[in-house]
């Protein structure tokens, strides 16, 4: 499969994916007009508060929706085949062996009645044919591709034998048993300890290296951006306010979304300073107000933030920003 | 003087709007059905045409007026008795309701009281209490009423008690479950950091908690109490005669069934099936919409 | 002088150990610790989970009966207090918990759920129960007319908001803070933290603050405790010990956090293992096994808490810099 160069991996243009109610009344556009791409070995991270979206985005990218949601327009171009027009058997053969996803909670993610070998071995089996026994001794290797020690013990015990950071790097493992090109990775470390997450962020940046992988990291928490990513998407209330390199936009953040989340954050030598919060809620995704949808929050916002909404703008360095004054940044500074 | 300048959007009396949209979809037929049966009930004087105890020799077992021989005057014919078999359904309506909710309802607060005592109070209390239900419940239902009901005697109040008696372990195993995973919520906790007492915490935050499982669960035991009201009638244990209870209508009218008399069991018998269904029906529809509600509380 | 003053404070569970095997473990869940919290002031505590800070709160907050060790409130003794006495506590050390979804009862009024520690503790007039709600609805920056509704129409943050409402009802001296953001969104986390402080300044209160957030709990503390297994290792000013860690668990913890912006680069201190069961915990030091700086004697002997410069540590490592 001859990718054209220079064009990314996974290329999402336009997508938008609505969930609709029973009655058909309420519409609630959890992803809106969302366009992103990630190249092989790079990290991107989505990064958005609850209702942003986020997760939606993920599910959509893997064609997993609840019956509730639906792909309503856009494309999603991963290895020059586009995703949205993929039919489920297809889709069937891309889950697990070229895109696959690390959920957050390890113990919901592994199955209490099954060894850990046969878990680990299962999308081997299931994608490739390969024997029984076979996948039980690539289990053994990935298991120690995730620094579980004793591997050749371990494959024969349950999920309940396993402490939690164990159980996440199986989980790892059975993501990355079939060597897929992408890897989205979904609050991958909420449950876990601090000393246990370093290890979990070091192992998978490993894995990374070693296998060329593309990593998706959705994320709430901007300190996973900061330590992990190259990329950035900022997802607010369905929509990418901001997206591109992360040391830039951390240094000077464009829209003020960004900037506030950046304020907001306590840091660790800071003396005790009031923070700068973000007043109000984010908005109701069914019924989102005329405008931008963050204006009601933003300390900028103007006459037309209320009015109109802001496209995405494309700024100098591969950046985006949908805020209007971006639009005037970017004027001002091409005059 | 508010500490913080932000604005606060509260939602507009969601509660209202979602509450509506809750009930939007009632199951009809059920609610219909038992309706009638509770408006037979209550008005049985009014709409029964003949007094549903006393019976003219003359007129036995008249058939259905559709039949050879029926009279609209005995639309669904008579006993053998030469009672009406209309006016005793309407009455029987009656019984079977008074009895049917009072035991529920009895049950229900003997069951509940112990649970949240079991629940919260743990150690002893739980223990007694929970070994008591367990040997209740290896008891054969059935067979445990007819036993009391043949101490007590047979009289539509200590009918009400004996089911009483015999359901209240049902409603105690579930609402202890409930007040187990109750306990643990930090709602509890806070209460108890807030000084309140054992007894407070059980009224203010365990028990409004556990009624939705509750009235769930009453909806659910109606049926089941009704068939053991109309199984103890039958077998001459129940509502004592002449008082029309559907069961009891049953049990009298089976000699009949052989001979061609069909009307004075198959009406009784669809009575009695009718208000069950009803009833699981709407035990059901309520499960499935209160549990979700429960579980994310 | 410290509101709250705990000294060899122990607290041990009964556990079994195996379903069929009679014989019993015992959890150190917290084992003779030590730690005063001034008044005004916010004492930080951090560690892992199994560290032993939440049965900390609870001790504190009389939820659990300490197996060994006193709690002084104001000066005296909890253990010697008469039942006037015990009340005065209750009344005084109130808490926020984690969860906004779950300290709030679901089928309560806002207004009952904040009047509730009043109306238990004192005898009020229904009107001054009223006057006192909206008072404190104001102090938390939530509008008058949340008081009729119920918890399930507000969102995460505006509940925490309720739950400190409830908090202060009693006008309480210590807060313990269980974790009072971590389940809230980034955007409303810092609306709260602000709340917080300013509560604090306004009103005086003290807080024992329990985090993971290392971040957070290094930006509202003024004193930071580290645990690891039941046991306090290190005590100091929440900067300095955030900048200059002193015990290498405290360094390894404080390296593992996440970086605030991309340029932050740490010294990366990966820790081997797990943290073990605090149902068997290592003898000596029981941070040894993990420790990277571990000496022969760190697993015969347990070191204790002692002075080092500004702070206290529980390492061998300083036993040189005593003497």
């Amino acid at each position: 499969m001859a990718a054209t160069p220079n064009r990314p991996l996974l290329e999402i243009d336009n997508l938008s994916t609505h969930y609709v109610s029973a009655q058909g009344t309420r519409v609630v556009r959890a992803v809106d007009d969302v366009s992103l791409r990630i190249s092989a070995g790079e990290t991107l991270g989505i990064v958005g508060e609850s209702g942003s979206g986020k997760s939606t985005l993920a599910l959509s990218i893997l064609r997993v929706l609840p019956p509730a949601a639906q792909i309503v327009s856009g494309q999603m171009w991963f290895e020059n085949e586009d995703l949205v027009r993929k039919t489920d058997t297809e889709m069937r053969h891309v889950r697990g062996k070229r895109i696959a996803m690390i959920l957050q909670d390890p113990m919901a993610s592994l199955n209490p009645l099954f060894t850990i070998g046969n878990q680990v071995g299962e999308p081997i089996r299931v994608h490739e044919g390969t024997r029984r026994a076979a996948a039980w001794r690539r289990a053994c290797d990935l298991l120690k591709a995730v620094r579980i020690p004793s591997p050749e013990t371990r494959v024969t015990q349950f999920p309940h034998e396993m402490s939690g950071g164990m159980r996440q790097r199986i989980v790892g493992a059975i993501g990355i048993a079939c060597e897929p090109r992408l890897l989205i990775a979904d609050e991958p470390t909420t449950s876990l300890d601090l000393t246990i997450q370093a290890q979990y962020l070091s192992l998978l940046r490993d894995l990374q290296r070693e296998h060329g992988l593309a990593l998706i990291f959705i994320t709430h928490n901007l300190g996973i951006v900061a330590k992990m990513c190259d990329q950035l998407v900022v997802m607010y209330a369905g929509r990418v306010v901001e997206s591109g390199p992360v040391s830039r936009i951390f240094n000077a953040p464009a829209h003020p979304y960004t900037k506030a989340l950046l304020n907001s954050i306590p840091r660790m030598t800071d003396n005790r300073n009031r923070l700068t919060a973000i007043e109000g809620q984010p908005p109701d995704l069914s019924s989102l107000p005329r405008g931008c949808s963050f204006a009601a929050r933003c300390p900028a916002a103007f006459d037309r933030c209320h009015k109109e909404t802001p496209p995405e703008f494309n700024l100098e360095g591969g950046r985006t920003a949908r805020c209007w004054l971006a639009s005037v940044a970017m004027q001002s500074g091409a005059a | 003087m508010s500490m913080s300048s932000e604005t606060i959007v509260l939602p507009p009396s969601v509660s209202t709007r979602s509450a509506a949209s809750r009930l939007g979809d009632l199951p009809m037929i059920p609610i219909i059905i038992l309706a009638v049966i509770a408006f037979m009930a209550i008005f049985a004087d009014v709409l029964a045409p003949h007094n549903p105890e006393v019976g003219a020799l003359t007129a036995r077992f008249k058939p259905p007026f559709w039949q050879t021989g029926g009279t609209m005057d005995h639309i669904l014919g008579t006993d053998q008795l030469g009672r009406d078999v209309l006016s005793r359904l309407i009455f029987g309506a009656r019984v079977s309701m008074v009895v049917g909710f009072t035991a529920v309802i009895f049950a229900g607060v003997v069951g509940t009281v112990l649970g949240i005592l079991a629940g919260y109070l743990g150690g002893w209390a739980d223990q007694v209490i929970m070994r008591i239900t367990d040997a209740w419940l290896a008891l054969p239902a059935l067979t445990f009423a007819i036993f009391l009901a043949a101490i007590v005697g047979p009289s539509m109040w200590n009918i009400v008690i004996i089911l009483g008696l015999v359901y209240w372990t049902r409603y105690a195993r579930v609402v202890r479950g409930e007040v187990l995973s109750l306990k643990e919520r930090e709602f509890v906790r806070l209460a108890i950091v807030a000084g309140c007492s054992k007894a407070t915490i059980m009224r203010r935050h365990i028990l409004p908690n556990v009624v939705n499982s509750a009235i769930v669960l009453a909806t659910l035991m109606l049926g089941v109490v009704i068939v053991t009201e109309a199984s103890l009638s039958f077998l001459g244990v129940g509502v004592p005669p002449p008082k029309p209870a559907w069961g009891l209508m049953l049990s009298d009218g089976k000699q009949g069934l052989m001979v061609g008399y069909w009307w004075l069991t198959v009406l009784p018998g669809c009575c009695i099936m009718l208000m069950v269904l009803s009833a699981n029906l709407l035990g059901d529809w309520l499960r499935v919409k209160l549990d979700p509600q429960l579980r994310q509380l | 002088m410290p509101v709250l003053e705990a000294a060899g404070l122990t607290k041990h569970f009964q556990a079994r150990r195996g379903l069929f095997s009679g014989s019993r473990g015992v959890v150190r869940a917290v084992d003779d610790i030590s730690f005063s919290i001034e008044s005004g002031r916010t004492l930080g505590v951090v560690g892992e989970s199994g560290c032993g800070k939440t049965t900390t709160a609870k001790l504190v907050l009389g939820l659990e009966e300490p197996t060994g060790g006193s709690i002084r409130f104001e000066g005296r003794d909890l253990q010697e207090l008469d039942p006037a006495g015990r009340r005065h506590y209750r009344k005084s050390v109130q808490a926020v918990f984690q969860d906004p979804f779950a300290s709030l009862s679901p089928r309560m009024r806002i207004s009952d759920i904040i009047a509730e520690p009043l109306v238990t503790n004192e005898t009020v007039t229904s009107g001054e129960v009223r006057r006192r709600v909206l008072e404190l609805l104001d102090l938390v920056g939530l509008p008058e007319r949340s008081a009729d509704l119920f918890p399930h129409e507000f969102s995460g943050g505006q509940r925490q908001r309720i739950a400190i409402a409830r908090a202060l009802a009693l006008s309480p001296k210590l807060v313990v803070l269980d974790e009072p953001v971590s389940a809230l969104d980034v955007s409303i986390r810092a609306q709260i933290l602000n709340l917080l402080r300013d509560l604090q300044d306004r009103l005086g209160l003290s807080y024992l603050f329990i985090a993971h957030d290392l971040a957070a709990v290094a930006h509202m503390s003024h004193t930071i405790v580290v645990m690891y297994l039941g046991k306090i290792v290190e005590v100091g000013d929440a900067q300095t010990l955030a900048r200059a860690p002193k015990h290498p668990y405290t360094a390894a913890l404080f390296s593992a956090a996440l970086p605030s912006h991309p340029d932050e680069r740490r010294e990366e201190i990966l820790l081997a293992g797990e943290v073990p069961s605090p149902l068997n915990p290592p003898s000596g030091c029981r941070f040894h096994p993990r420790c990277p700086q571990v000496m022969p004697v760190c697993g015969q002997q347990e070191p204790a808490l002692a002075q080092v410069g500004d702070r206290f540590v529980a390492c061998h490592l300083y036993d040189q810099a005593r003497h």
